[in-house]
């Protein structure tokens, strides 16, 4: 299983995440149709127009079994396991304490 | 040059968001300096290859903080080294002290301080490695950049506790801790351009560290007031238009008095939050009604659970303000519900879970919590819970009330005290200011209850009517032995009164009803 705190980039799009919460289901995690991959490393393919909804800057997305991705850098895929897109968390703003 | 070769997180990655999404923002001001998101970020990056090129393998700064603080912040993050701020207003011989247990620092100095130390060589004994503030800044302008990333489990933050109880223990905070809690309570770039943040926790409290993180990433500008002032903070609040600011109890209350005289608006100020250490209701209250446009955050949470682990937000406070329900009202004196990202549970002292209402020690789990000191290791459980030694009680709808520490629990006559329970209804007394409840050896109790108080100005309590006023309130066995009367009480800078200073006190003093 994919460690918490593990980035990740596309390979087809410049979208890049953090893992916030890990699950098994992150092992196919894919942004624009394409496997995602650690960070610097080699990349191929391109961006499979099924999967390009994009993904927001600084916004957490989710899978039904609770895995959990950062955003960190926007891009033109679709965050997704396997084929099922994940979707925005949609989270309560707490007020600022610091 | 590209920073963000890298497969793991680490607290940099804030900067880089923040850069990335709005370069020609103001992130910081203090004093003169003026930086944009795309400067500190320049400044971290030359910082962290005057911090490379050093070879040291931990940073420490003594100084005031302002600017200085998010630059060394990151700049130790990019280089790959842990980060501590020490408390600089430690005698000389404290300072070394824990300088001494740091592994080969780099020592970053303010220079009023370095002159404190006795200069460059009353340090070179302790560090070998010194450098000035200023000389930092400028260095840091057109050093060689470096950025090398951190293992996500490798300690971004160590901080020494304040030692109020014992020896200051070494907290560590790991990249993942930080970066946890930051995303998982700050909505990135929630902020609007013309939000501000006004800054005057230290730098080396675990409130100065996560203000640093948590307004970058919100995209709030951080206006810096290194040495508090109540004046200099009102006045900052019109000049800044500061929107959101963070204090600790003695500063609350000093920014009252000031408001109380009627000369100030805070216009633009939209929430005032408050932690660090327990703040007496009728200061709350006061200012709840002085500010009725403020949104007050009570916040809570502790140096190893990398700050805020429970919120009573601004509409709790209303609600409790003005309720009739006495369970409703009463919640003005929690701190509120816990994040999102954090669990809690309430065991008794065999270490079962109790249920809404009863007092027992709070345990909290969750990314953010670290539990681990140097030179001690991890003090989670198995199940990765944090014991937090503070004693607390959730009531039915999962508000948390904490009581206190266990270490001042005072036992008299074999029964359990939290000083916070008489406290609580001693401030309420007109006449008080201030009381800490302390217990003192006694020859028939074991301890005895005495009750320091701070007097409203211009008053001379009775001390027996001081007692009664307990005794209606709470059992017989909860009325304090004695009451004495003290100008102030001892406090640290973040507003915690230091409860051993007064039992030495007490005990060097001879009785007095």
């Amino acid at each position: 299983m994919i460690k918490n705190g593990t980035r990740l980039a596309s390979q087809v799009c410049d979208t890049q995440v953090i893992v916030v919460r890990s699950a098994e289901s992150l092992d196919d995690l894919r942004c624009g149709g394409a496997p995602m991959v650690e960070l610097g490393a080699e990349r191929s393919g391109e961006l499979d127009p099924a999967f390009a909804d994009g993904s927001v800057m600084g916004k957490r997305y989710v899978d039904e079994t609770g895995a959990e991705v950062l955003v960190t850098k926007a891009g033109a895929g679709t965050l997704a396991v396997g084929e099922t897109a994940l979707s925005l968390k949609e989270a309560k703003p707490l007020p600022a304490s610091d | 040059m590209d920073t963000t070769e890298s497969a793991s997180v680490s607290i940099s990655l804030l900067l880089e968001m923040a850069t990335s999404n709005d370069p020609d923002r103001t992130a910081v001001v203090s004093g003169d300096v003026r930086l944009t998101t795309q400067q500190l970020s320049d400044l971290a990056d030359g910082g962290a290859g005057l911090i490379a090129r050093s070879q040291a393998s931990q940073v420490a700064y003594i100084g005031i903080g302002g600017a200085m603080l998010p630059l060394l912040i990151f700049a130790s993050a990019r280089a790959g080294v842990a980060f501590t701020p020490i408390n600089y207003r430690l005698s000389a011989e404290g300072i070394k002290t824990l300088i001494a247990r740091l592994p080969d620092p780099l020592v970053v100095i303010d220079r009023r301080y370095l002159d404190e130390l006795g200069g460059l060589d009353g340090l070179a004994g302790t560090a070998k490695q010194v450098v000035v503030s200023d000389e930092f800044l400028a260095q840091a302008g057109d050093a060689e950049p470096a950025a090398e990333f951190a293992d996500p489990d490798s300690v971004g933050i160590v901080l020494f506790t304040s030692g109020t109880t014992s020896q200051p223990k070494a907290v560590e905070l790991t990249h993942n801790n930080l970066t946890s809690y930051v995303t998982g309570t700050v909505e990135f770039g929630s902020a609007e351009p013309t939000d501000a943040a006004l800054i005057c926790v230290p730098p080396y409290h675990i409130a100065g560290v996560s203000a640093a993180l948590s307004n970058l990433y919100a995209g709030r500008k951080m206006v810096y007031l290194p040495v508090f002032d109540p004046e200099e903070w009102v006045r900052l609040i019109d000049a800044e238009h500061v929107t959101s600011a963070t204090v600790v109890p003695t500063m609350l209350d000093r920014i009252v008095t000031v408001l109380e005289r009627g000369e100030h608006q805070l216009a633009s100020l939209r929430n005032l939050a408050y932690g660090g250490s327990k703040v007496g209701l009728p200061l709350v209250r006061r200012a709840l009604e002085l500010l009725p446009g403020v949104g007050f955050v009570n916040a809570y949470g502790l140096t190893e659970t990398s700050s805020t682990i429970a919120v009573l937000t601004p509409d709790d406070h209303r609600e409790a303000h003005g309720a009739s329900d006495p369970a409703v009202v009463r919640r003005l004196g929690s701190v509120g519900q816990p994040v999102p990202s954090i669990e809690v549970q309430i065991r008794d002292e065999n270490g079962a879970v109790l249920g809404p209402g009863e007092t027992g020690e709070l345990f909290v789990r969750g990314e953010q919590v670290s539990g681990r000191y140097t030179g001690i290791g991890s003090v989670l459980d198995a199940e990765g819970w944090f014991p937090t030694k503070d004693i607390a009680t959730l009531d039915e709808d999962g508000y948390l009330f904490v009581s206190g520490r266990s270490d001042d629990t005072i036992i008299r006559g074999g029964e359990n005290i939290a000083p916070a329970e008489l406290e609580d209804v001693l401030v309420e007394h007109p006449h008080v200011r201030h009381v800490a409840v302390v217990g003192v050896e006694d020859p028939q109790w074991g301890q005895a209850i005495v009750a320091v108080v701070v007097p409203a100005a211009g008053i001379d309590p009775d001390p027996e009517e001081l007692r009664e006023h307990v005794r209606k309130s709470l059992r017989g066995s909860r009325t304090p032995d004695r009451v004495v009367f003290r100008d102030e009480l001892p406090t640290n800078a973040t507003g915690k009164v230091l409860r051993r200073e007064i039992v030495e006190d007490l005990r060097a003093a001879p009785a007095e009803q």
